[in-house]
């Protein structure tokens, strides 16, 4: 019940790129949990397919030469959480894609597929933004690197030329050792659902101050964010009670949630504020910090 | 003996495997695919349509709109026809509208070679409209200068009772006395299977329409209103059926498949709703806004009752204001010695087409009664369990609506299984301190009482025909439907317990074919056990005693010293010794050139009784109060169902019903813009339906009444289960934070609400 008028399976990135650049209408499918809805819905913008799913050559997730985290766009979810690297070294990401719809949509739906879609209420997105995940491309102009907090341009938006493919998503050694990390998804239901909001907090701790915090909301604006001025307060605190409080306000100063008849705002901020206590708590006590 | 035992269902291995075949499994050769084109405002009259556009796309066959409708009007509550004029349903609608009266309301139909083309063409399809006032409110729907959405006006029907005494004597003499107002949200059913029907024609005189319906004996009537066609050149087949919970006890989309194949020379045509559709142009739960006092004694006896409600049944009425009667009606056998009044008004309104949901009207007004009595107990100072033990009916209290006496009344015996099940005492002591920080402790119960049909308002009649085989087996048609409540497994077990054929050899009929099934008007009322199976019972102790009598002629032993005993007639005072097997009495039957025929039995009979159903739930919670989140860490209902024919079963039916109460109280509403009439979240990821990693493990025990009036001492269980568990959730919220909530779906968002008021957060 799709109205596909073109599909082509790509062999390789190069051939995908290739293929793209003959079609300017052509898009990217790869688990397709996202472009199929849109197809069901009627959007004829995705009528012509370029198939990248399962290109072994973007699957997998390994480290560099340099100890960095390599994760390839066509993992899925479940090889996401199944995956001993991220398990050992990014647990914050094995746990945030576990809260992706259920076990059928994680076994298809791919990590690249998720930041690629654009929605602000991604459930990777949080933990990548704490990570500071660099995004490797590649297009008929040739590869690139963006930083996460650069990629979105606003809801459904990101900065993807129409031949440009996301290949990789990498986090360097420094952005995740010696940081304790938490991600919790705000939403209605326990799973199938899409986040009300999206916290992720990654601490560094230092002689039982916080030396670094790094704090990432969705749903929080138009844009995944990170809360600067709340990481920026937070220097040098002991994580008590009472000092997480404290940064947990400055976390206001940063969000602009939206007043929809899905959430109204004072409520979203009253969850943002609730959750920032919550999940930097966790952090800091990951990080080995007291609170 | 299969009565009492949890055999497997019938259909189990069927469903399970996915050989079960449901409507859109069957296919015929060019099969035709309808789509309707759904209005984009909530109100108005259509001005112009234009299907130039998608008229032109290939693989477009015709397209229909409100000009090419039968100037009929008719009704698709799945009711039975009644033979009084005064309870006959609202006849509002046409197959196609000019005044569209709904966000989704039905304008035009494409017809085309495959569903994908009609989609498309129906977008193509342009429309004008003149906007009409959006009414949503009871205030702007009853407002002198509103627009009358149907020329009868927006009142679709209004009724009181008052029974037990004097009303301002009971205020007089109450010592204690409360009142509040309480909302309950528009809810869907969200059965797994979308409302499906094609229509087709093999002769030229008669049209076949296959249905995933509960009633496919009333939705021939329906069909044949509609079309004014003769009903007897109409058949309706009733396959497996994805569930219905009511929304397919109403006839949404049997006439336009049955009128398109007559429009299309007789060619199939499908009429296959999206989920979208389903949830927002089907039928929904009425949403009740309504008003209760309660009034009790010194010493915690409950004196009186006094409950207003305005029940919005949206665009059309369907089932209408019948919905608000029996929601009233059904609650009174609770607390039978108080003072009841009941007054109900069902409004018309600018939304979606409310309807018969499980329940039946009953989980809201049970919704506010099992409020006011939590609100009367603990302004009176009583434990909320403690006042209701006391003010609950008991056998052979009288029921004040029919001033008949309640024959098995074991709700008392409910609510003190449920306080062992559940550890009520221990755990009230344990949270007294868990009543204050973020993580908070709170208990709650609620009663319901529920009814076994729909006698005496309307005619409750069944028919089974059972038919002996040639290898001994019997095959019986019933006129009730399979819907997953397991219907059919348990006229099984009945006419194994009866006949004394073994289970095993008891086959039923799933599919209904009205040219072949006997009557009966279906699924719903949770009637099936109770009226079906009082036929069944006649139609086997027919059939038992037809073998018999066809034994003694044959064999010569006497019909008083012989039994069935599974697949042999034996001596009843030795069952070692076969008289003869029932192959050797079938075959005998069937091909002896002298003597016998086939047998069989058929009975049809009206039931003039209905049995009061009893239970009760019990809740522990936690809250979170800063998440505004409720965790359910226990949940108990406890029924008073009467016999238990298949535990297992039960268990299911009871099971179900719990996590549809449990979504209404803190997840699902279906949430419609005020002032548009603009429906925000007809789509399962914004309704929120709880998914199993939302639901606790749910847990039910029984009460066993042996009800006098049924055939096998069983009453009422397929709607009971969903009618107490949102009160009890809601009582237990108040319980553990002291912040009360008068609205269901306690979502996250309502409660964020509500604790702010109150100052908890
Ligand atoms: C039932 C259901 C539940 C869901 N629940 C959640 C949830 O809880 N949380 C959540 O975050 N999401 C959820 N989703 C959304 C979806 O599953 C995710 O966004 C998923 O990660 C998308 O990946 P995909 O491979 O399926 O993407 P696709 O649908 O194949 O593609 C999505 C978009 O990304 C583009 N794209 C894909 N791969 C690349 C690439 N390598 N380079 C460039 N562009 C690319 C495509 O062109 C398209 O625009 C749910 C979806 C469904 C259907």
């Amino acid at each position: 019940m799709f109205d596909i008028k073109q599909y082509e399976k790509a062999e390789s990135v190069k051939d995908a790129v290739r293929l793209l650049s003959e079609n300017p209408n052509a898009k990217l499918i790869s688990g397709g949990t996202d472009v199929l809805i849109r197809l069901r819905e009627g959007h004829s913008e995705y009528s012509e397919l370029v198939d990248i799913h399962d290109l072994e050559e973007i699957k997998g997730v390994s480290y560099t030469d340099t100890g960095d985290i390599e994760i390839c766009a066509a993992t899925t979810f479940t090889e996401v959480v199944d995956s001993e690297i991220i398990n050992d070294v990014l647990p914050v990401l094995a746990l945030a894609s576990g809260t992706v719809g259920g076990p059928q949509v994680r076994n298809v739906a791919t990590i690249g597929g998720n930041l690629c879609n654009g929605a602000v209420s991604a459930d990777s997105l949080a933990s990548l933004c704490v990570l500071d995940a660099l995004l490797i491309t590649e297009s008929a102009e040739g590869e690139r690197e963006i930083p996460i907090i650069d990629f979105y341009l606003g809801p459904g938006q990101v900065v993807l030329g129409q031949t440009e493919i996301l290949k990789s998503i990498r986090i360097c050694l420094d952005n995740y050792a010696g940081y304790g990390t938490h991600y919790y998804k705000y939403a209605m239901r326990n799973a199938m659902d899409i986040a009300t909001i999206g916290c992720a907090a990654a601490v560094k701790m230092d002689d039982g101050k916080i030396e670094t915090l790094k704090i990432s909301f969705t749903v929080a604006a138009p844009k995944p964010i990170r809360a600067k001025t709340a990481e920026e307060f937070a220097v040098g605190l002991e994580p008590t009670e009472e000092n997480i409080k404290k940064i947990a306000k400055q976390v206001m100063n940063d969000v602009t949630p939206r007043d929809s008849w899905r959430a109204s705002k004072d409520f979203r901020l009253h969850i943002i504020e609730t959750l920032a206590e919550r999940v930097i708590k966790h952090a800091a006590e990951d990080a080995g910090g007291e609170s | 003996m299969a009565v009492g035992k949890s055999v497997e269902r019938l259909d189990a291995v069927a469903k399970a495997t996915g050989r079960a075949r449901y409507t859109e499994d069957f296919t015929l050769s060019g099969m035709k695919h309808a789509v309707y084109v759904r209005s984009t405002i909530a109100h108005g009259i259509v001005t112009g349509i234009n299907t130039e556009k998608a008229g032109a796309l290939p693989g477009v066959r015709a397209i229909f709109t409100y000009e090419d409708v039968p100037d009929i009007r008719f009704s698709t509550a799945g009711h039975p026809y009644s033979d009084d004029p005064s309870h006959r349903d609202p006849y509002d609608r046409h197959l196609l509208t000019k005044h569209v009266r709904f966000e989704g309301d039905e304008i035009a139909i494409v017809v085309a070679d495959s569903e994908l083309i009609a989609r498309k063409a129906a977008k193509l399809v342009e429309v004008t409209y003149d906007e009409l006032a959006v009414l949503n409110t009871p205030e702007n729907i009853l407002a002198e200068n509103a627009p009358q959405i149907h020329p009868e006006g927006n009142l679709t029907g209004e009724h009181e009772f008052s029974v037990g005494g004097d009303m301002s004597e009971a205020v007089k003499a109450s010592a204690h006395l409360t009142e509040s107002s309480y909302k309950t949200a528009m809810v869907q059913h969200c059965h797994l299977e979308n409302q499906i029907a094609y229509g087709y024609m093999d002769d030229n005189d008669n049209i076949v329409v296959v249905s995933s319906t509960q009633i496919p004996h009333i939705a021939r009537r329906i069909i044949s209103e509609a079309l004014s066609f003769p009903i007897g050149r109409i058949k309706v087949i009733k396959p497996y059926i994805g569930g219905g919970f009511g929304a397919k006890q109403d006839v949404v989309v049997e006439p336009m498949a049955a009128w398109l194949t007559l429009k299309m020379d007789g060619a199939p045509v499908q009429v296959n709703l999206t989920r979208e559709e389903s949830l927002s142009c089907s039928r929904t739960r009425h949403p009740f806004i309504g008003h209760a006092k309660g009034g009790a004694d010194k010493d915690g006896t409950l004196r009186f009752l006094d409950l207003d409600a305005v029940s919005l049944t949206g665009a059309y009425a369907s089932h209408g204001h019948a919905i608000a009667q029996a929601g009233g009606a059904k609650a009174c056998t609770m607390y039978p010695r108080a003072v009841i009044r009941y007054h109900a008004r069902t409004l018309y309104s600018n939304m979606p087409t409310a309807g018969a949901m499980r329940g039946y009207g009953t989980p809201q007004v049970v919704f506010f009664v099992e409020n006011i009595i939590e609100e009367l107990a603990r302004k009176s100072g009583t434990d909320p369990l403690e006042f209701r033990l006391k003010n609950v009916g008991i056998t052979g209290d009288i029921n004040p609506l029919n001033n008949k006496p309640i024959l098995t009344h074991g709700l008392k015996e409910c609510l003190e299984k449920g306080r062992e099940l559940i550890k009520w005492d221990e755990k009230q002591k344990l949270y007294k301190n868990k009543k204050s920080g973020n993580i908070r402790s709170g208990l709650g119960v609620a009663c319901f009482s529920y009814a076994s049909g729909t006698y005496p308002v309307l005619v409750e009649g069944a028919s089974v025909r059972m038919v002996l085989n040639q290898d001994g087996s019997v095959h019986i048609q019933a006129g009730a439907t399979e819907i997953g409540q397991g219907s059919d497994t348990v006229f099984a077990q009945m006419t194994s317990e009866t006949t004394g054929i073994s289970f095993e050899k008891v086959k039923v009929i799933s599919t209904q074919d009205t040219d072949f099934s006997p009557f009966d008007t279906g699924a719903y009322a949770s009637r099936q056990t109770y009226v079906g199976g009082q036929a069944v019972y006649k139609a086997a102790v027919e059939l038992k005693e037809k073998i018999l009598k066809y034994a003694e002629l044959i064999t010569g032993q006497t019909i008083d010293r012989i039994i069935i005993a599974g697949d042999k007639v034996v001596l009843k005072e030795k069952p070692e010794v076969t008289v003869i097997t029932m192959r050797d009495l079938a075959v005998d039957a069937y091909y002896h050139k002298d003597r016998g025929g086939q047998i069989t039995a058929e009975v049809s009979y009206k039931t003039r009784t209905n049995a009061p159903s009893f239970g009760c739930t019990f809740v522990d919670i936690d809250v979170d109060v800063k998440l505004c989140k409720v965790y359910i860490k226990e949940i108990y209902n406890i029924h008073d169902a009467g016999k238990i024919i298949n535990p297992l079963l039960a268990e299911g039916q009871v099971h179900g019903g719990m996590s549809m109460s449990i979504g209404a109280a803190l997840s699902e509403e279906l949430l419609i813009d005020d002032k548009t009439g603009r429906v925000y979240n007809n789509n399962l990821l914004d309704y929120k339906l709880p998914t199993i990693m939302d639901m606790p493990d749910l847990k039910c025990a029984f009460v066993e009444t042996d009800e006098p009036t049924a055939s096998y001492g069983n009453k009422s269980l397929g709607e009971p289960p969903v009618i107490s568990p949102a009160p009890a959730l809601r009582n237990a919220v108040w319980d553990a934070t002291g912040a009360k909530p008068d609205e269901i779906p306690m979502s996250p968002k309502y409660l964020f609400k509500v604790f702010k008021k109150s100052g908890i957060i």
